[in-house]
């Protein structure tokens, strides 16, 4: 775990050399603490002190990349067990099973390519496939391999094979960046880190239950193969639950480095429905790939939208695009209400006004993300910006009014945007989301 | 290298709540966070209830009109359609009093909620049309015609939940308090509410809930908050059953409503509405809801087989 710059400096020679560039040795520590200066800078500190340094600056939980040359993912290095804490770091990648003796090879790759959506702003997709040795071949996978690099060299790759000898045959030949060899377990072990330390590739290692894992993890660690990916192989829910916190926790809070690894779930079932509800509870607790057995469409949308809010950031507000929002089926004679792109003012706003059953444009300002007032505060909210957005956003011609709705936090504004926006008359609604109902039926009452 | 599973420790206990009267069913008594069994005691399982309406409903999309329309014409065939279902409760939720809808009298209500407690069995939970000023008109009436009954009643806020809460505890239910999205105001109108002497041990918080896409995270670490504070941190009034009222938010979506023409990306509409109402429950399960008031019977259906899934460990 992370050193504190106290603890840090306990460890220098505290003769304030200042030949690290720093007038003290306590300043040079807290720098230090923070990774903004580098230990190797004072030319006082012993090896032992660069080592324990180092070992305490390793990410408790390891992260490292896999992937092609066109598309790298990062994994791991996951420091909090609650996203309100501080945001998750690296998104977990959905990867698609396939059988290397799938006769429908080609289509199944055309649905991970056409797979993506766009959320929000952001492009959503199937990020990897895993490619399972289900033939128990290696001609067989190693010609499945090959379809599936002539349609799609650049997707990420998982390499589900037990078999030491077909792993040494298939990444001998492979050329196509840094795939995940899957398929470590008690019985093949030391072979299986043979093939990833020559291969330099990340390797899976499942076995049932924590306790297990971790003797499998130390021993790997000991042969030298560093990036490693756990399974322990849960058979209910309950125990997918039990052993990610489990894993986590450790991890984080105890510094068990034998389970600082990213785990991997193979969320596959019969059932469509409860395989994205294995998924879903990987996603939100702690797996870092998820394995699934089909992808339709409306799978795919609910997956990836859960994986885009578990990990946004909660420190950095979510945003809604800057645009005008139709609320219901608003038409030229509809109310026009203006506010900020805090997505959670966006959410409240919109849930009220359709509450209130009358339709409405809402125009969402773009304002970092911060809420009415915040944004007030720090000039993003103000009457010229809001005059050029109404202006800019072309919504006069579709209108057969000038009246605008103004939340009640800004009141002050009403007479400079007025000023500003020529012909406009503007209206200051109310200072909480929870009172638009009442104000939206006056409000269209009183102009009839 | 020995191993020894790293526990929390817990000061707090979630109260238990037992509603109903013929019928009886109960939420909380754990004394760890969800589905932890490792450290903690689960005396009973999340409850679902299904929701119904006390009219025919103004908003509900096609895959909702398909299942209920047959039955939503009156509240108390369709509370037995739902007992068909196997339903463990129903929440009625009386949209007809919304002055916007067809702003029924407080005794209308009263007649309704008495017809319906006096031909199911189901324990019920009564929720007024999320109209501050009407709820604190219609809410009292029902709890006095309920009581006796064991019910829930909902949602007292804080701009309404003097009334509320006197007649609940005059009628003997335990409360749904909600407040917005915040832990600090969470905790403020419990108290706010047990300083009239409300029992704290018949209270259920609703952080506010949202539907998966549309705010769905705010609700999740607002639940993790508040079980943390609760459980860990030794907040008292924090340590309360949560309730995640999901069908409300869930079908409004548009998620749930456009057909595979009009976005032909999200697929088949039938599913992708009945696993965003069942993701968007579930996730709210491990964030810490013991009550889920949900609307599909799809979808309540694979929460419920998850739910059985979860205490497997």
């Amino acid at each position: 775990m992370a050193l504190t710059g106290i603890e840090i400096f306990k460890l220098l020679p505290k003769t304030n050399c200042k030949k690290c560039g720093f007038s003290t040795c306590l300043a040079f520590a807290m720098k230090v603490a923070q990774g903004q200066a580098d230990i190797e800078k004072c030319p006082e500190a012993t090896e032992e002190v660069k080592a324990k340094l180092k070992e305490a600056s390793t990410p408790p939980i390891r992260g490292f990349n896999f992937g092609s040359e066109e598309e790298k993912i990062k994994i791991g290095e996951e420091t909090v067990l609650f996203r309100h804490e501080k945001k998750f770091n690296n998104p977990t990648v959905l990867a698609l099973q396939i059988r290397d003796d799938d006769e429908k090879i080609e289509s199944l790759i055309d649905d991970v390519l056409n797979s993506s959506i766009e959320r929000v702003g952001q492009i959503l997709k199937i990020d990897a496939v895993f490619l399972k040795n289900s033939s128990g071949s290696a001609d067989v996978f190693k010609e499945a391999l090959k379809k599936l690099m002539a349609k799609a060299s650049h997707i990420p790759l998982i390499f589900g094979i037990k078999d030491p000898a077909i792993a040494y045959s298939v990444l001998e030949k492979f050329k196509g960046g840094r795939p995940i060899l899957c398929g470590a377990n008690e019985e093949n072990l030391s072979e299986m880190a043979e093939v990833a330390k020559k291969y330099k590739i990340p390797l899976c290692v499942s076995a049932k239950g924590v306790e297990k894992v971790i003797s499998l993890t130390e021993s790997l660690k000991n042969k030298g193969v560093e990036d490693l990916i756990i399974n322990t192989e849960p058979s209910t829910a309950g125990e997918l639950l039990r052993d990610n916190t489990v894993i986590r926790r450790s991890a984080l809070k105890k510094g068990i480095k034998a389970l600082g690894y990213p785990v991997i779930t193979f969320a596959m079932a019969e059932d469509d429905f409860y395989e994205i509800l294995m998924a879903s509870l990987a996603i939100a607790k702690y797996s870092s790939i998820v394995v699934l057995s089909s992808i339709p469409r409306w799978k795919n949308l609910v997956l990836f939208t859960l994986k885009q809010n578990i990990y946004s950031d909660p420190q950095v507000p979510m945003q809604v695009k800057q645009d005008i929002y139709k609320v219901g089926e608003p038409d030229e004679n509809s109310p026009i209400i203006v506010t900020t792109n805090f997505a959670l003012t966006y959410f409240l706003v919109k849930g009220e006004i359709e509450n209130s059953k009358i339709p409405a444009w809402l125009a969402i300002m773009d304002c970092d993300g911060l809420s009415v007032l915040t944004a007030w505060a720090a000039g993003k909210f103000s009457a010229g910006k809001i005059a050029q957005f109404i202006k800019e956003s072309g919504i006069e011609e579709k209108l057969n009014h000038k009246e605008l709705i103004i939340p009640g936090y800004v009141a002050m504004l009403k007479a400079a945007i007025e000023d500003k926006l020529s012909g406009w008359k503007v209206i200051v609604g109310t200072k909480e989301a929870s009172g638009i109902p009442a104000f939206l039926r006056n409000y269209v009452r009183s102009r009839q | 290298m020995s191993f020894t599973i790293p526990k929390e420790t817990y000061t707090g206990r979630i109260p238990e709540i037992v509603f109903g009267k013929e019928k009886k069913v109960f939420i909380g008594g754990e004394s760890s966070l969800p589905f932890l069994k490792f450290e903690g005691d689960f005396p009973h399982k999340p409850l679902i209830a299904f929701e119904i309406q006390d009219d025919i409903p103004e908003d509900y999309p096609d895959e909702l009109k398909s299942v209920y329309s047959s039955v939503w014409d009156d509240p108390v065939r369709w509370a037995k359609y739902c007992e068909s279902l196997g339903a463990e409760a129903i929440a009625l939720r009386l949209m007809s009093t919304h002055p916007d809808s067809k702003n029924a009298k407080p005794e209308e209500s009263a007649d309704k909620v008495k017809r319906i407690l006096s031909e199911i069995n189901s324990p019920l939970i009564i929720l007024g049309s999320n109209h501050t000023e009407k709820d604190s008109e219609v809410l009292p009436v029902v709890a006095d015609a309920s009581r006796g009954y064991n019910c829930i009643i909902g949602k007292a806020q804080e701009g309404n939940y003097k009334t509320i809460a006197a007649s609940a505890m005059a009628g003997g239910h335990s409360l749904i308090a909600m407040s917005e999205l915040d832990v600090n105001l969470a905790k403020q109108l419990n108290i706010l509410i047990t300083q009239m002497g409300f029992q704290k041990e018949k209270l259920i918080i609703d952080p506010m809930c949202s539907a998966l896409g549309y705010g769905f995270e705010y609700t999740y670490s607002v639940m993790e908050r508040i079980r943390i504070a609760g459980l860990i941190q030794g907040d008292s009034m924090l340590c309360v059953p949560m309730v995640a009222d999901v069908g409300f938010y869930v079908w409004k979506t548009k998620e749930v409503q456009a057909t595979e023409e009009d976005i032909p990306e999200w697929g088949s509409l039938h599913e992708r509405a009945v696993i965003w109402e069942a993701v968007t429950a579930c996730c709210f399960l491990l964030s810490g809801a013991e009550l889920l008031i949900m609307r599909h019977p799809e979808a309540i259906g694979i929460t419920k087989k998850f739910i059985e899934q979860l205490c497997l460990s």
